[in-house]
């Protein structure tokens, strides 16, 4: 039988009171755990990469001079802060290479986009529309691949875009066309790349947007006397917009920053940001350059980054 | 209510001044951020009783059960329970136990270990949570369904479990909010009756979440009529509905016509009352603090009669008007007749005959009548 | 949507479909071909397998990559979860933008940024590349992916059910131990399948934080691919393929018994 608190506390701490359940010391560990994790494995590499950027390339190991001694105190670290240089974003401006190297990855990224959503649409699309009892298993079969290593996706496709690949003597067989299709080591091969990997980050929210709506606004439309390609744009695409912005976002940013895809698929003249920071780490070994490349990137990507966690907090927030 | 005493049970601690409340609001006022949920409010409730908070959504009544479990606290005012002030107990050490809307069935539980769960809370021995479960499922007679899941129970059967796991405790008090809400019709009805023996064989006491007013009457001793976070009314379900206090009240249980009008004057308990057309009523009954002043005149369907001929010289409050709608139900016919000035007055009239003789319809002219004291004055 | 499935939307799909696994099919038909020459077909063979198994730094390799994944894996679940939790149940704590662009933005952050910078961080508190480094890199970011697959399930758990729990008497640690950590289990459990496959794929991150001695299947892979595509390296990406697709059908074939099931039961229940 439950007995009440003897009534000698006439106001207990209001601690362990209803709505503050959170009080306790172990539940505040849910949150400083992972914080810190975040911040110190998360927050404060970021701040190096920036701190480094700033710093002048040595030939040592490592291969940048220091930029912060704590051992020499206040004095050190004032001096050290005029050896603050932005010389590597100077030499990111001079040389055109990093800036063909930006343009292409935004043009690379911005194309390939816009590919994986009109291939991806009707997929998606098609999806909505099957059978109820169908729609899970067609939505498994299209994350199955993206649980499926990426490079060996990547690398699947050297085998059927190379001289004497695979497509390549499917067409010559069907007689289309007589000599070998240069595919591989050009751009064509990267956006086929980036088509094929991201096509299921594509899928799905536009797949989540199109499953939500209701057909019968299409019928609405249609009865109304909107004819069918009309009723899709005026109620099908915007209903489907948040899909098409989480899509493209999801597709839009890991492309600008890809590197598996450019070097296995590209060719040496292939620029983009991703390879170029890989490159200027693991092959020039200049760590204050590739910190200013990567700087540079994350600063291009705030603007898409943010569009898409608006994105998602505002879905998040629908479904609640 | 003097002319209503007759209704009441003969469970009335609240009718005893010396009567101990059991559970006591005092100036309760709960705050969310600016939105005030519960502003100010006081109720008293007693032991063994069977109590209803009815409202509209947002009115304050899950607010104010949901203190009393203790998942809120109070901005200010303290609630007691037996005479103990509960501000700061928290939910798992309050003598009350809930019955959830959405049942909070624990679904990877077996309805057995649903019902174990809060006595295994206790430090219960084992042998003696075997007998309490099996004793609750009896009770509920789910005997045969004790190793299911819930989800393979019908909404029905899981209503059950959750009254028998928050019963199983025997908490002093059980709080049950919207206990019917998910249940179909008939079932509702059923069950209604089954939670009311259960409450007198265990002799506890229920305070009830709803917002169907039928349920609230057919259940509870006492009815709060709550609204924006206040108690309009605290009073018998009879009482709610023959002597609302309010036009508020008056209009939230049942339909209700109020007919507004000033005072003209006072006899004794009666009260000579002008509508805004002329037209002139005479009411008895009155309260002793009403003798002028704008007042309605509540007055129920049921208790106007209606016939397609002037009714007898000298029968009181007589009124003209015209058939605006009708409706059949089998047992009933409600009519709205529109008097002079345009109001229109519900009126209800039992089909006690299979073949009435003079049928009223659309645009017909009938004259409406009431007995003095078939309804209330109300002022607020 | 319940109307009838055009021409059109069945022709999308299949083509769709072909292009998802023609490239993936094709790798494993030709990782069962006699010739050296990955392109032409000659003949069934299962020789590179034989060869795989010979192969002594592929089997290291895949034995870093299993032990890495599984580590990190289990920690990223628990940090994963225990964010998801901080981020749906305290809608107010100091820091909480901070905290929720920590965790989304990993997300999306390109994986050479997010490499860089960890190695950077290595370099400068002096821990030795390795094994150890790999493992906390893949942590970092898998418990992102965690903590949105988890806290999805949580936004849609019914709170009454923690309330009903402390209002029959359990304190709020029992409550988590006996009732919420039960019910979100399945989530918790695809996360742990995610943060597993996200280290077991891990290229470029890998390659920035691991240093020799924890060369990871994904690695030598790469290097066994930019010297040319051999059908031994299709052998080892059949292996890894079957593995993933394996687990994720038996995943799928669970769930989707138990989800029959269910709805049988709710069938047979509304029947009495």
């Amino acid at each position: 039988m439950v007995q009440l608190a003897t009534s000698d506390h006439p106001d207990p701490a209001p601690a362990a009171a209803a709505g503050g359940f959170g009080k306790a010391i172990g539940n505040r560990l849910v949150i400083i755990v992972p914080y810190l994790w975040l911040f110190f494995f998360f927050l404060v590499p970021f701040l190096i990469v920036f701190k480094i950027s700033l710093s002048t390339t040595a030939i040592a190991m490592p291969p940048y001079v220091p930029v912060f001694r704590l051992e020499e105190g206040l004095a050190g670290f004032l001096d050290s802060l005029g050896e603050l240089t932005l010389d590597n974003y100077l030499w990111l401006t001079e040389d055109a290479l990093y800036f063909n190297a930006y343009v292409s990855s935004i043009t690379i990224a911005a194309v390939s986009t816009l590919i994986t959503l009109a291939v991806g649409f009707p997929i998606a699309y098609g999806m909505a529309r099957a059978p109820a009892a169908l729609r899970p298993t067609l939505l498994m079969l299209v994350i199955l691949p993206f649980w499926t290593s990426f490079l060996i996706r990547v690398y699947a496709w050297i085998g059927i875009l190379k001289p004497e690949g695979l497509l390549n003597q499917f067409l010559i067989w069907l007689g289309v066309i007589d000599t070998p299709l240069l595919i591989l080591n050009t751009n064509t091969a990267i956006y086929i790349g980036i088509v094929y990997s991201y096509l299921p980050f594509m899928v799905l929210p536009l797949y989540a947007a199109l499953e939500k709506m209701d057909y019968s606004l299409v019928e609405a439309a249609q009865d109304l006397g909107c004819p069918p390609i009309s009723a899709f744009w005026k109620i099908t695409f915007p209903l489907a917009l948040p899909g098409v912005v989480a899509g493209s976002m999801l597709v839009f940013i890991p492309a600008m920053g890809e590197f598996v895809i450019p070097d296995l698929l590209g060719g040496s003249q292939t620029l983009m940001i991703g390879k170029t920071l890989w490159n200027e780490f693991f092959n020039n070994r200049d760590w204050p350059v590739s910190s200013a490349v990567a700087v540079i990137l994350l600063l291009l990507l705030v603007v898409p980054i943010m569009l898409f966690q608006q994105a998602q907090a505002r879905s998040l927030e629908k479904d609640r | 209510m003097k002319s209503l005493g007759s209704i009441r049970r003969s469970f009335a601690p609240w009718t005893d001044p010396a009567a101990r409340p059991y559970i006591a609001f005092e100036n309760i006022t709960k705050r969310f951020g600016d939105f005030v949920a519960v502003d100010d409010l006081s109720l008293r409730i007693y032991e063994r009783e069977f109590f209803a908070l009815l409202g509209a959504s947002g009115c304050g009544k899950s607010t104010l059960l949901r203190m009393l479990a203790g998942f809120e606290e109070p901005t200010s005012g303290r609630i007691l329970l037996d005479g103990q002030d509960l501000r700061g107990i928290p939910p798992y050490r309050r003598p009350v136990n809930m019955m959830f809307q959405s049942y909070a069935l624990f679904p990877h539980m077996s309805v057995e270990q649903n019902i174990a769960f809060g006595l295994k809370q206790d430090g219960m021995p084992k042998a003696q949570i075997a007998e309490r479960v099996a004793e609750m499922l009896k009770l509920v007679k789910l005997e045969q369904f004790a190793r299911r899941k819930p989800h393979q129970l019908s909404g029905g059967q899981r209503q059950r479990v959750a009254l028998a796991r928050s019963v199983a405790k025997r908490p002093k008090v059980l709080l049950l909010d919207e206990p019917l809400g998910a249940l179909d019709k008939k079932l509702r009805e059923e069950t209604q009756f089954e939670l009311m023996d259960l409450q007198q064989n265990l002799g506890l006491t229920f305070v009830v979440v709803t917002h169907d007013q039928e349920e609230a009457m057919t259940m509870a001793d006492r009815i709060a009529i709550l609204d924006k976070g206040r108690v309009m009314q605290v009073a018998t379900p009879a009482e709610i509905y023959e002597a609302p206090s309010s036009r508020f009240v008056a209009g939230f249980v049942g339909t209700v016509n109020l007919l507004e009008g000033s005072v003209m004057s006072r006899d004794g308990a009666s009260l000579r009352i002008k509508g805004a057309s002329g037209a002139e009523i005479r009411v008895e009954n009155v309260p002793d603090d009403v003798s002028s002043g704008e007042v309605a005149f509540a007055i129920r369907p049921e208790k106007i009669k209606v016939s397609p001929r002037r009714p007898a010289e000298g029968t009181a409050n007589v009124m003209e008007g015209e058939i605006f709608d009708l409706a059949y139900l089998g047992d009933m016919t409600v009519y709205h007749v529109r008097l002079a000035d345009g109001q229109v007055v519900k009126a209800s009239a039992l089909n006690s005959a299979r073949v009435s003789e003079d049928q009223l319809t659309w645009s017909d002219k009938a004259w409406i009548s009431f007995a003095p004291d078939a309804g209330v004055v109300l002022t607020r | 949507m319940n109307t009838t499935w055009s021409r059109f939307n069945i022709v999308s799909i299949v083509l769709g479909f072909a292009f998802l696994y023609i490239p993936i099919v094709l790798l494993i038909v030709f990782s069962f071909n006699e010739s050296r020459l990955v392109t032409v077909w000659a003949g069934f063979s299962t020789k590179w397998y034989g060869e795989l198994f010979r192969n002594q730094g592929l089997i290291d390799a895949a034995w870093v990559t299993a032990r890495v994944a599984f580590i990190s894996a289990t920690v990223a679940t628990v940090l994963g979860t225990m964010a998801a939790l901080a981020l749906t149940r305290y809608t107010r704590f100091r820091g909480r933008v901070l905290f929720s662009g920590m965790v989304f933005a990993p997300l999306v952050m390109p994986e050479v940024i997010t490499g860089l910078s960890l190695l950077l961080l290595f370099v400068a508190i002096g821990l030795d590349r390795g094994f150890l480094t790999v493992t906390l890199a893949h942590i970092t970011f898998s418990m992102c992916f965690v903590a949105v697959v988890v806290q999805s399930r949580l936004i849609s758990f019914d709170r009454s059910l923690e309330e009903a729990a402390m209002d029959l008497g359990a304190t709020p640690v029992k409550t988590f131990f006996a009732i919420t950590l039960p019910v979100i289990l399945p989530a918790i459990v695809s996360g742990w399948m995610l943060a597993f496959t996200l280290s077991l794929d891990d290229l470029v991150i890998a390659s920035f934080a691991s240093g020799p001695g924890a060369t990871t299947l994904p690695m030598k892979i790469y290097s066994q691919v930019r010297l040319g595509v051999t059908p031994e390296i299709n052998a080892a990406c059949t292996i890894l393929i079957a593995i993933v697709a394996v687990g994720v059908l038996i995943a799928s074939v669970v769930n989707k018994s138990r989800e029959v099931q269910r709805q049988r039961d709710e069938q047979a229940a509304q029947r009495h």
